[in-house]
């Protein structure tokens, strides 16, 4: 019975109560599921086009934050520094897509995975050699990044935005927009979604799949290097960040593989309703520390009714 | 020429099904099982024993368990590290509530808890497959790995939230804690180690076995046939949770002496799974090689690159970076084979038995 209370009563009564940690808690998730959307994005990105479920991405938005702050720690400026980031992850790119994707073009999918899995590895250990392990502060000010934070009183109480959440939603916001604008009007684009529909018809009429890969691996990694720049501002750029950047599977499975407007409703859900579970249920019923794995659940229910996501392409299976 | 089997006739049914059907084979594997019961145990220092053969052991069993469901049944799993705690968990509860009891008997009991939470993850698998099942064996990995730091009641609410293994007795001898002898633990989980592997391979060569290599082909053409997918499927989750379960429960009891969560962390269930990788996807064999390379090339790189690197060039290099050197081969050999050997090391020391054969001839 008390259960029962804490489990449909006491959080919306504190809820009510403290209008003001709710909101708080909503914006803090927002924000969280923003930049889940954007590494979810990474992913689908990757499996529209080869069909590579590219494990490598969490570890891909560590190494490039950390290439950017280990190249302006040469004495780069911070803008030139971005752009030899840019350079570092289109040299990535077409590394991967040479030597690894190439040669294993055919194979079944789970080979490929296995396949990332080995760059994921090799990523965080060559990262650790080249940069160091220890977490390094990111260069938000040097990039032109706000850092304050303003409040707004609500019901007796304040919300905190700290300015730079809002700049990532926004930045967010422009960057998916701008792939979508790249995905729908240019001619690569278009190159991209016949690949992605097929991979031999769009052979046949003289698409190169190499080329194609290097850009939708090239894209992954700038979408990597926003989110990695955007979650590092918020704390730093560290190792433990590639474990974070795990929770984006659960985003996919919510929104679906292949669905661009999944990843993004998918990390929403997620990044809210981790944050408010946590609060509100997990922190007073089950200890708190919730948040490492409901995403992960919630995924796993989801999956039992609704293998495809949210939005995904229901699979047919013929033999 | 060396490896010949001419002139060996096989002449029953039990013959032909035996697991070692060749005299050669027969031969090596008591001569392996010579060396790893009688020279090992003589020759070996403590060192070698407790930092050498007993994780690879230990590892071994847990490769094979997570290539029962990836090699045989088809099935990724990202969360065998976790499955390995259960079992260690399970175990370290057991032998607090009962004291006199074999402790070589709780490990394998504590093997069963872990195959029940196994076949709970296991269950999202009838319904999806492939990439989907790798984000429900994460959940089941984070999952537990909040549970072991969550409820106190598991580490026996010690103030370090780590088990430490008590010293318990098999058959009059003390076999764990800190008094045990690292021979005795070395026997013992070598003897696991070879029953286990004797169980597995009779089970993957008999009808559950079979059923899971049509479910790992075709699923939709096996359940056709008339193989139950949630039989088959369940029952590979459940053997190779019990596999992990029992190699966990081992990993701590008798290598380790004490354990938190970090040593269950997916860190393990990776290194398990490139074990499974390189030693060979569905093959038992590729379980041992897996393991011995996966943790006896590190092993060797920490102790040779080093005192190279000082000796070649004037850099100077610590033990940390040599890790990470050897971190960096390890993802490269598993990128080089999946291309070239994608069935891992336990197809080339195949192909190497075919040369032996026909040498000093082509074909």
């Amino acid at each position: 019975m008390e259960l029962l209370r804490q489990i449909f009563w006491e959080p919306f009564e504190t809820m009510y109560a403290l209008p003001d940690l709710l909101l708080q808690t909503l914006w803090e998730g927002f924000v969280s599921g923003t930049l889940y959307s954007l590494i979810a994005l990474g992913f689908v990105l990757i499996f529209k086009a080869s069909g590579v479920f590219n494990f490598a991405q969490g570890i891909m938005v560590v190494f490039a934050a950390l290439a950017l702050v280990g190249i302006h720690a040469l004495g780069v400026p911070p803008y030139l520094a971005l752009l030899l980031t840019l350079g570092v992850m289109a040299l990535l790119a077409i590394t991967v897509v040479r030597v690894v994707l190439k040669p294993l073009v055919n194979q079944p999918d789970i080979i490929l995975f296995m396949s990332t899995i080995g760059v994921t590895f090799i990523l965080i250990a060559g990262g650790q050699l080249i940069f160091g392990g220890e977490p390094k502060a990111m260069i938000t000010e040097e990039l032109g990044l706000p850092t304050g934070a303003s409040d707004w009183e609500v019901g007796g109480g304040l919300v905190i935005f700290q300015h730079i959440d809002i700049a990532a939603a926004i930045i967010a916001v422009i960057l998916i927009a701008g792939l979508a604008i790249f995905f729908n009007k240019t001619k690569v684009g278009r190159a991209l979604r016949a690949v992605a529909d097929d991979h031999q018809a769009a052979l046949s009429v003289g698409i190169s799949l190499e080329y194609i890969w290097v850009v939708v691996w090239f894209a992954a990694g700038v979408v990597a290097l926003t989110a990695g720049i955007l979650w590092a501002a918020k704390s730093d750029v560290s190792f433990a960040l590639q474990v974070i950047a795990l929770k984006a599977l659960p985003v996919l499975v919510l929104g679906g593989f292949t669905s661009i407007p999944g990843a993004i409703i998918g990390g929403l859900i997620i990044g809210i309703g981790e944050k408010l579970f946590d609060l509100y249920w997990g922190a007073p019923i089950l200890g708190g520390g919730t948040e490492s794995w409901f995403a992960f659940i919630i995924a796993l229910i989801f999956l039992l009714y609704r293998p495809e996501g949210l939005f995904g392409e229901k699979l047919i299976e013929r033999i | 020429m060396f490896y010949r089997e001419a002139g060996q006739f096989k002449t029953t049914y039990a013959a032909d099904s035996a697991h070692f059907p060749i005299f050669q084979d027969k031969a090596f594997i008591w001569l392996y099982l010579a060396i790893g019961f009688i020279a090992v145990p003589l020759f070996a220092d403590d060192f070698f024993l407790g930092a050498i053969m007993i994780p690879f052991l230990v590892f071994t069993l847990a490769a094979m368990g997570l290539n029962i469901l990836t090699g045989f049944t088809g099935q990724i799993s990202l969360g065998s590290g976790a499955f390995m705690g259960v079992g260690a968990y399970a175990c370290y509860k057991m032998t607090l509530a009962f004291p006199e009891v074999n402790i070589i008997l709780l490990i394998f009991l504590s093997g069963f808890f872990s195959a029940a939470v196994g076949v709970f993850f296991g269950l999202p698998s009838l319904r999806i497959k492939g990439f989907y099942l790798v984000v429900t064996t994460l959940a089941a990995q984070f999952f537990l790995e909040w549970a072991f730091i969550r409820i106190p009641w598991l580490y026996n609410y010690n103030d370090s939230g780590a088990i430490e293994v008590p010293q318990r007795e098999a058959f009059g001898i003390i076999v764990t804690g800190a008094n045990a002898s690292p021979v005795t633990q070395y026997l013992v989980c070598l003897a696991i180690v070879v029953v286990m592997t004797w169980i597995a391979s009779n089970i993957i060569s008999g009808r559950i076995g079979r059923s899971w290599m049509m479910i790992r082909d075709m699923d939709i053409a096996a359940e056709l046939m008339g193989v139950r997918p949630l039989y088959a499927k369940l029952s590979s989750f459940a053997v190779s949770s019990f596999y992990c379960g029992v190699a966990g429960a081992m990993m701590v009891f008798l290598w380790l002496g004490a354990a938190e969560v970090e040593s269950f962390d997916y860190n393990h269930s990776f290194e398990i799974l490139f074990m499974v990788i390189l030693g060979g996807l569905g093959s038992l064999l590729g379980c041992f090689l897996g393991a011995a390379i996966i943790w006896i090339l590190p092993v060797i790189i920490r102790a040779v690159l080093p005192p190279t690197v000082d000796f070649i060039t004037p850099f100077t290099i610590n033990s940390a970076q040599a890790d990470l050197v050897s971190d960096i081969i390890i993802g490269t050999m598993i990128v080089v084979f999946l291309i070239m050997e994608p069935l891992g090391l336990a197809r080339l020391w195949a192909i190497v038995k075919q040369k032996l054969r026909v040498w000093p001839f082509p074909y």
